[in-house]
């Protein structure tokens, strides 16, 4: 994304990140080359991809990937440049003088299908039962370049016994093609650094620490390098199976809650560009699957700003004017990636984490104890079904604090991908899908709860409330149209400083018990942060650990995904820079067309409160159905 | 062979340690450069970049840290001259790479020394000590203000991959030993991202030969684009082999009378990276412009069987490639098999040709040297012993 100043990136890659030149007058000019006899001037350092693009010309690629440094791997890439005696990847080669470029030669022709042949020789497994059949790049490839007869051969044995130990990620070595995006990903990306390439010659293969399951390493579940598996050697651990079976076992109940990143994505697998939000399609072909409710994620978003913004408020409290040690800044807590990242990397900073619950979790839990009273049904034979963008909530779910209805709140972690085989699985064609909405109870959600999707959004939905209820005033009176500008965009680290001023509001009444007054924050300025991507996460974190600027924010926003949410590892593949900024202009355009945009004026917020959680934000019940803990484990616990 | 019966015309004639290093510290960075591009000396290791090109790239870089290395990394099969250089001749080498300091500017010094020769480290240490005793080392090297350099030892860990520069900067640098995308190159980002020349031991202990007697004497021996002599370690099927120094532009058959080679049938000019010349062709040269080496020569006479010589090739690039590029790490493979095919008597001419063609698609497509040249012998021994190989008995000599 950001800077590549990291020290984790793989060395042979980390000098070679090519950075696109936006301004010409910065970088030296331009150069002119030929390519394909056709000239064209390119900007300094462009590499020959790029002006091949630029030409109109397509160039094959495999290893090469938008969000990813350079590699220059799989040699798919190469083409012919004049007085070079070998060919040279196009991906890798930034252009700084004149040269002559010849894209489609005799020899690179036969090179090109010697090394896709090469590739699928040693590609397990048959198209026809490959879930990635039809959207494997390795295969489009092959049929691009008229390959077609396992020249080399075919591996008939699967070479690697596959992983199946996580909750999240399924690693199928067998049918990698080691184009190292995952180790990029996971190493450059993300700075996680659970894959790297192990041996050398033909054993190369990816691994983990000691070879060791995925499970037993510190994999944050992120599902970033499934995103950019170009092959089906990576992938999520799908429920549907099970998920069918409970829709078609009639004593179940089944209920599935949607999110609203899925839902800006999911258009995708259905052959529409990037940016489509299909909420009330959704909800009617989910209706037609069998599902028996279908409810609005953002609900519990809602919930959540109320839960983490009065806990927010009461450590604010406790640091001002009780003067006692309070954990600051308060980190959010909805992104599961996220949470076992700081649970491994930094394990010391739990108390900053916000107890409450994700979304997900926080309906998983209402589900079981509140709907099912409501509903008159027991709660075991609800099954509850989870629509994410997401494949670390497939581990959150599975943890085992997270059981506080006395069942495991939330059954199984759908992702937009697995969803999207389940519709077509039916017979449906979403798009063609009437609009319909959410169930009752939970009816009704606000545009804040729906911006939690992009990054930023937490803290945008955060923000709108809490401006109303310290200073008494409307959001739209300080931020026109509620739109908090600032905290949007893709930045890695976003920072923003809200002055309070002298003039306060009047506490509402649903936390009037927790605080009595705001006059000592008059005078104030809330400093408050967002990070997406655990590379940017870690840089905040680590100038929170040398007494930098960010150690004195308030409240800051970590999403594990690049992107947030709208590029979780659940989403529709590709990803690039530019579909996730077109699912996020979804969800906020969709935001804006809401009459409601703000967690505390939903209206089944306010009914919660009044007829469930009844001893308010953090209180008992809430403290008992809403929120959670964490676990220390550092470098060696999975 | 002991160091007093080793003659030779350049490498192996007298020289006194901080000789070179004296002469060139009296005169400019660029009159040295001069001396040096006037010897046209080309890379010892076989690639044959020419030497003061390479250092006025990295003199002219912009940078405040610039590193020296010395590729002491000898790992082609049948080469042992640098070992050679490295015990008998350790100050040639040290002091080519101070007067390569100076040239480029740089500080520091790092020999890159193969892990088999981890026995010579002790040894290499002690020397560099005593030259740091005698000023031709650390700081104001003979009392040239402001000229500071020191070399340290780092050890290889047995990749074969790491004699290539790139892959050889990588594993400096802690990483896995894969090579480097170029461009950029070493001379502009080098280890650590500065720039940095990556030479041979011979090319470095050739310097304060050149600075010594001069480009014009230099070039006395040679060819005209093979300037010089080299080192030839001599393998295989004669009664003499070991460590020779011969002009560029000696005849391999000359070479063979020379080691006392008789009844060969072929030799491998360049280890298993190189090509496999039969004797037909004996009458050519070692030379850049014609077999190109550096410095492997592998002799077989004609009880040996080459399609077992390619094999052992072929299975030590399939365990030496680094595995990060498709046509080395998967390529490789399929070149064995075709071999286990002839082998076993189950193959097509078509197929062995598709595999040469997979050869040419490597030579051109993969990312480093290794991958390059990997096919190098399994191309010119099916051509060039096609009777032999293809005699419908698993290419075992007519038995």
């Amino acid at each position: 994304m950001e800077s590549k100043d990291n020290l984790r990136v793989p060395g042979s890659q980390k000098p070679l990140t090519i950075e696109k030149p936006s301004d010409l007058n910065t970088i030296g000019g331009t150069v002119s080359v030929e390519i394909n006899e056709k000239k064209i001037t390119v900007p300094l350092g462009t590499t020959i991809l790029e002006a091949c693009k630029m030409s109109g010309i397509s160039i094959p690629t495999l290893c090469n990937h938008e969000d990813l440094c350079v590699a220059g791997v799989c040699r798919i890439c190469v083409v012919e440049v004049e007085g070079m005696r070998t060919l040279q990847a196009s991906c890798a080669f930034p252009i700084t003088a004149p040269m002559k470029i010849r894209t489609s030669t005799p020899m690179v022709r036969k090179a090109r299908r010697n090394i896709i042949d090469l590739m699928l020789s040693e590609h397990y497994g048959e198209c026809y039962s490959c879930f990635r059949n039809g959207k494997c790049e390795l295969q489009a490839l092959a049929k691009e370049y008229g390959v077609d007869s396992y020249t080399y051969g075919h591996v008939s044995k699967p070479k690697y016994e596959i992983d199946k130990s996580s909750y999240s990620v399924i690693r199928d070595m067998s049918k990698c093609v080691l184009c190292k995006r995952c180790v990029r990903t996971c190493i450059d990306l993300q700075e996680v650094g659970v894959l790297e390439a192990v041996d050398r010659g033909d054993k190369t293969h990816i691994s983990t620490f000691l070879n060791k399951p995925l499970n037993d390493v510190i994999c944050i579940n992120c599902g970033q390098c499934i995103n950019r598996c170009p092959t089906a050697a990576l992938r999520a651990n799908d429920p549907s199976d099970e998920i069918w079976a409970a829709i078609d076992d009639p004593k179940k109940h089944v209920i599935i809650q949607t999110a609203p990143s899925p839902r800006a994505a999911i258009g995708e697998e259905f052959g529409l560009g990037a940016g489509h939000s299909m909420t009330r399609e959704l909800n009617t072909a989910l209706k037609r699957i069998g599902f028996d409710k279908v409810f609005d994620t953002n609900f519990t978003a809602d919930l959540t700003i109320i839960e983490e913004g009065t806990e927010l408020i009461l450590r604010l409290y406790k640091a001002l004017v009780k003067k006692e040690d309070a954990a600051l800044p308060q980190f959010t807590s909805c992104s599961p990636g996220w949470v076992k990242f700081i649970e491994h990397y930094y394990p010391d900073y739990l108390d900053n984490l916000s107890s409450a619950k994700s979304p997900q979790q926080m309906f998983g839990a209402l589900i079981k104890t509140f709907y099912a009273q409501k509903a008159g049904i027991d709660p075991s034979d609800v099954v509850s079904v989870a629509l994410m963008p997401c494949s670390a909530k497939k581990f959150e779910c599975n943890r085992p604090e997270m059981h506080a209805s006395g069942f495991k709140d939330v059954d199984y972690g759908l992702t937009t991908r697995e969803m999207a085989k389940m519709i077509r699985e039916a017979g449906i064609n979403l798009p063609e899908m009437p609009k319909s909405d959410f169930d009752d109870p939970f009816g009704e959600a606000s545009g804040a709860g729906l911006i939690f999707g992009a990054t930023g959004g937490v803290m945008e939905a955060a923000i709108r409330s809490v401006v109303e209820f310290v200073l008494g005033k409307k959001t739209e009176d300080i931020f026109e149209k509620a739109n908090i500008i600032p905290l949007r965009g893709f930045d890695g680290v976003k920072y923003m400083e809200i002055p309070i001023g002298n003039e306060v509001g009047e506490v509402p009444d649903i936390i009037k018990h927790l605080v009595p007054d705001w006059n000592w924050l008059k005078g104030a300025t809330l400093k408050i942060a967002v990070a997406h991507g655990t590379a940017n996460a870690k840089k905040i974190m680590d100038n929170i650990k040398a007494g930098g600027k960010f150690s004195e924010c308030h409240f800051i926003e970590f999403m594990a995904c690049p992107g947030g949410c709208i590029g979780g590892g659940g989403q529709p593949i590709p990803t690039t820079p530019e579909i996730r900024k077109l699912r996020a202009k979804a969800i906020y355009a969709e935001d804006e067309s809401l009459e409601l945009r703000k967690s505390h004026e939903n209206p089944n917020v306010v009914k919660i409160y009044n007829e469930f959680l009844t001893d308010g934000p953090c209180g008992h019940q809430s403290h008992k159905l809403l929120h959670t803990h964490y676990t220390k484990r550092g470098r060696y616990i999975a | 062979m002991e160091k007093k019966e080793r003659k030779g015309a350049v490498l192996f004639s007298a020289y006194k340690r901080g000789d070179g290093i004296k002469k060139v510290l009296a005169k400019s960075r660029e009159d040295v450069l001069l001396d040096i591009r006037e010897s046209k000396l080309k890379g010892r290791g076989g690639a044959g970049f020419p030497t003061a090109t390479k250092w006025m790239m990295v003199a002219a870089a912009n940078s405040e840290t610039k590193y020296i290395i010395c590729n002491a990394d000898e790992g082609e099969p049948g080469t042992f001259k640098d070992r050679v250089l490295l015990l008998e001749y350790p100050e040639l080498v040290f002091d080519g790479m101070v007067i390569a300091a100076y040239i480029i500017g740089a500080k520091n010094g790092i020999v890159y020394l193969r892990g088999e020769y981890e026995y010579l480290k002790k040894s290499l240490e002690d020397y560099l000590e005593s030259m740091r005793k005698d000023n031709l080392l650390g700081q104001n090297i003979l009392s040239k203000k402001g000229f500071d350099f020191d070399i340290t030892i780092r050890m290889g860990s047995g990749a074969y991959v790491c004699g290539e520069e790139t892959a050889l900067i990588e594993s400096l640098e802690g990483s896995r030993g894969e090579a480097r995308n170029r461009p950029p190159f070493p001379v502009t980002t080098g280890y650590m991202g500065h720039p940095t020349t990556v030479n041979n031991v011979e090319t470095l202990a050739s310097i304060p030969h050149i600075v010594s007697k001069g480009g014009e004497w230099f070039k006395k021996n040679g060819t005209d684009k093979s300037t010089g002599s080299k080192l030839f370690s001599v393998s295989g099927d004669c009664r003499k082999p070991g460590v020779y120094e011969l002009p560029w532009g000696t005849k391999i058959s000359d070479l063979l009378k020379i080691v006392e080679a008789e009844d060969s049938k072929a030799v491998q000019v360049g280890g298993a990276s190189g090509f496999c010349i039969p004797k037909s062709q004996f009458n050519r040269t070692l030379a850049y412009e014609d077999a190109a080496t550096g410095g492997s020569i592998i002799i077989f006479n004609e009880s040996r069987n080459m399609l077992h010589i390619l094999k052992n090739f072929m299975e030590f690039f399939v365990e030496e490639s680094c595995g990060q590029c498709t046509p080395c790490r998967i390529g490789n493979v399929k070149l064995l098999e075709g071999i286990r095919m002839i082998e076993k008597g189950e193959y097509t001419f078509n197929y062995m040709n598709q595999l040469k063609d997979l050869g040419r698609t490597m030579q051109v497509a993969s990312k480093c040297g290794l991958g390059q040249s990997s096919p190098n012998s399994f191309i010119s021994i099916l051509e060039n012993f096609k009777d032999e190989i293809f005699n419908g008995n698993g290419g075992n000599n007519g038995k």
